[in-house]
């Protein structure tokens, strides 16, 4: 490599670098550093003129390596990796200093100190610049198929889109039917169409998909690999039955004697066999066999005149070969039992909405009737508390963005069903955005729905069952006692235990809030930090059906982008060895959990391709043969050494 | 060579922070404008597990006041363990830097996620007031600032 010659560009990013730190004079400090032959403040480095003035300057000069002062590498390396390159730069000679994110937006008020540490960070980043070598990126094949995790809304229509686009799928569920949360739903907001009516075919077309490999009652066990090259084990759970020749027509569950609470579909109203079809139009239409309560007295065997009971079934595992990976893994609603708030869990008629939408569902436990569960009457007075477990900096700080919607639709159909009854929605902000939905919140005023603004305070029982809600409307300041047949709470949304099962396997970030957390708030909205693994759904943050559904197909079309190229780019940061220090003492092989090293016929071997590039191994390496390009220590203790100046 | 008499002693800590967890944490923080001292100075490694205590050892010698040794939360490592490994050989250098003669104050271990930018701004302003009541490294080479 020739002498270094670096050129320093450092970016203003309008006020967000330039309102705080003094560009010039840290752009005047850089031109007075080894190997800088030039240095210059931009506006906006990242947009296409400052992206000019970067190869402009490299063609100028004959710059051989370049500084970029700006915001995170985690955002704009990429882009200025690409932008040396087009000037015909290897981009790993790009180097990147952080003087936003890690200066000026955390020193607002010491603009002094802010502009010299970005002096000394862009000291450390010049020293470290002059050491970068050239690396080249590998190309890996991508193996054609895709494994969507979660078989709710999103993730059936991410299935569906990228099955459409001629790649095979598996569609892993951990339920014995597909369909999700919105299977359980009544009618959907805004249109008070019926969940299932909408549902229930496309659960049929993606069962039909001759591309989609259904794995229902199944859930991911293990992943390997990376983009492209995904190894997964899948479990799939023994149901007992064999799919293959039952028909689903439900003799089994008659005669079988066993009788349980309904908790996974009827949110524990009503009850079902130890034996059972999850619901009527549940895909596949099977049989499942709950084995934690199941007698083993033999009757469904008996009835099932297809031979289709195996009571000696296992589990068994299929391993895939995956390109690319969807999650979308769903949610739970909020559970205010443990907490018992606003007497949930203490007073009968206190239900959440979600147990609403199965009293209110014709084919739910009492037939669409609704009732109050102390006595099984229908209610004359009914109530909604919203933002329960959302927007509470005890529970959950986020708004769960649905609630206020189902709440307005789940009682606009108590109206419609009980013309003569009274419905109250307490709420702190009704908050209705998105095509129709304002226009909807008006269609519950006009149906006589009562809107109070104020959480309440205080919930306690009458000696008839009912409930009695203290509230302050704080429009009139007045105080307000309601005597309630029924009690809703609005539950928000939580991150489920399956998404954080499935998240500690594939190494996704999550978020503050619990959710799976996306590569970028606003450009990268589905996509991870992972390359070839995707998120949408709820598993991401709370959302409606219909967002929830575009997500899904912006994992399709994110997705299928490496499946139709049929080849990926990873990085080429990786380890290499220097064969004339290693002695082959094979300390660093036990070190990569990728089995990248061994050690063969006493010498080093290292397989590029499965080199994450981590750099573990090369700390273990007691000669220092071993070094992880791009991060090796040269470069790294450059910065160190130039965290610090010493006065003469 | 001495240090300038009329500039006031502000401590300088040096922080590796692994590229997907830690750095995204103080990349956090800066979006959620957490205000810190300027004490910090970020070097960025792909995994915490890239820590050497090389580096670690030639930051004091340089002159940090404090190190900072921080990655993914355990089990949530992007390499899927390097942050045990970092574990091991933090024990390590922990009873280096008594054998150094160093406060155990100076050097610290913290997992911060990407999404932890207040927990890392309240990082950076506890260890710098620790290190604030402690002076200047007893290793700060002479002339050092």
């Amino acid at each position: 490599m020739d002498e270094p010659r670096i050129g320093v560009f450092i970016c203003e990013c309008g006020v967000n670098i330039g309102g705080v730190i003094d560009c010039q004079a840290v752009a005047d400090y850089a031109g007075t550093l080894p190997d800088v032959i030039r240095s210059s403040v931009n506006k906006y480095t990242c947009s296409d003129s400052g992206q000019s003035e970067i190869k402009q300057a490299i063609k100028d000069n004959n710059l051989n390596r370049v500084l970029v002062a700006a915001c995170t590498p985690k955002t704009h390396e990429p882009i200025f990796r690409a932008c040396v390159e087009e000037a015909g730069l290897n981009p790993y000679l790009f180097e990147f200093v952080n003087i936003r994110e890690h200066c000026s937006w955390i020193h607002m008020q010491e603009k002094e100190a802010a502009t010299g540490k970005a002096c000394e960070l862009v000291r450390m980043g010049v020293s470290r610049a002059s050491k970068l070598e050239p690396l080249q990126s590998n190309e890996v094949p991508v193996t054609n198929t895709a494994l969507v995790i979660g078989a709710g809304v999103a993730g059936m229509q991410s299935a569906l889109d990228i099955a459409e686009m001629g790649y095979k799928v598996y569609l892993v569920e951990k339920n014995p039917s597909i369909g999700g949360k919105m299977a359980q739903l009544d009618k959907t907001f805004p249109t008070n169409d019926c969940s299932i009516c909408i549902l229930g075919p496309k659960m049929v077309e993606v069962a039909r998909n001759k591309n989609i490999e259904l794995m229902t009652y199944s859930e991911v066990e293990e992943v390997d690999g990376y983009v492209g090259n995904f190894k997964v084990k899948v479990r799939h759970k023994a149901r007992y039955v064999d799919t293959n020749t039952c028909t689903g027509c439900g003799l089994c569950v008659q005669k079988c004697p066993v009788e349980v609470p309904n908790i996974e579909f009827n949110e524990g109203i009503g009850t079902r066999k130890a034996i059972y079809i999850p619901f009527p139009q549940a895909v596949p239409l099977r049989a499942v066999i709950d084995k934690s309560v199941c007698i083993d007295c033999g009757a469904c065997s008996r009835a099932c005149s297809s031979n289709s009971i195996i009571m000696e079934q296992e589990d068994t595992f299929s391993e895939l070969d995956i390109g690319v990976i969807v999650v979308t893994a769903g949610f739970d609603v909020y559970d205010p039992e443990p907490t018992h708030d606003f007497g949930y869990g203490l007073y009968d008629n206190v239900i959440t909405g979600m147990e609403l939408e199965r009293l209110i569902n014709a084919s739910g436990p009492t037939m669409g009737k609704v009732v109050r569960p102390s006595d099984v009457k229908p209610p004359k007075k009914v109530g909604f508390i919203q933002c329960v477990g959302s927007r509470d900096k005890k529970r959950n700080r986020y708004c769960s963005s649905f609630c206020c919607m189902y709440a307005l639709k789940d009682a606009q159909l108590i109206r419609e069903k009980y013309p003569d009854s009274e419905v109250y929605i307490m709420y702190m902000d009704m908050r209705t955005p998105f095509r129709n939905y304002e226009e909807f919140y008006d269609r519950a005023r006009d149906m006589g729905i009562r809107f109070i603004r104020g959480k309440p305070g205080k919930v306690t029982e009458n000696d008839d069952g009912g409930v009695k809600v203290r509230v302050e409307d704080t429009l009139t300041n007045d105080i307000i006692n309601l005597d309630l047949d029924l009690l809703v709470l609005s539950v928000g949304a939580v991150s489920s235990e399956s998404t954080e099962r499935i998240r500690q396997i594939l190494k996704v970030s999550r978020a503050a809030d619990g959710f799976l957390m996306e590569a970028h708030p606003k450009l990268k909205p589905v996509d991870t930090t992972l390359d070839g693994i995707f998120i949408g759904g709820v598993s991401q943050g709370p959302k409606d059906i219909p967002y929830s559904v575009s997500q899904g197909s912006a994992c399709a079309a994110r997705a299928s982008r490496y499946l139709a190229q049929g080849k990926a780019i990873t990085e080429g940061i990786t380890v290499e060895v220097n064969h004339d220090i290693c002695v082959a003492c094979g300390i660093c092989v036990p070190m990569c959990p990728f089995q990248a090293l061994s050690i063969e016929e006493g010498k080093l071997n290292i397989i590029k391709a499965l080199c994450k590039g981590c750099g573990t191994c090369a700390v273990a390496c007691p000669t220092g043969a071993l070094q992880q390009n791009h991060f090796r220590n040269d470069q790294l203790l450059a910065q160190v050494k130039n965290v610090f100046t010493f006065e003469e | 060579m001495k240090m300038t008499e009329n500039k006031q002693w502000e401590p300088k800590i040096v922080a590796f922070c692994c590229n997907w967890c830690s750095y995204g944490g103080a990349d956090t923080a800066g979006m959620g404008r957490f205000q810190q001292p300027a004490s910090l100075r970020i070097i960025r490694v792909m995994c915490s597990g890239r820590i050497d205590p090389l580096h670690v050892f030639n930051a004091f010698l340089e002159g940090a006041d404090a190190v900072l040794v921080t990655g993914c939360h355990l089990g949530d490592c992007h390499y899927v363990n390097g942050n045990y490994k970092t574990q091991v050989r933090y024990d390590f250098m922990e009873d280096m830097i008594k054998e150094l003669g160093l406060e155990p104050e100076r050097l610290h271990l913290s997992w911060i996620s990407a999404s932890e930018g207040e927990k890392f701004a309240n990082f950076v302003r506890e260890v710098t007031e620790q290190v604030r009541k402690l002076g200047p490294s007893p290793l700060k080479p002479e002339g050092v600032n």
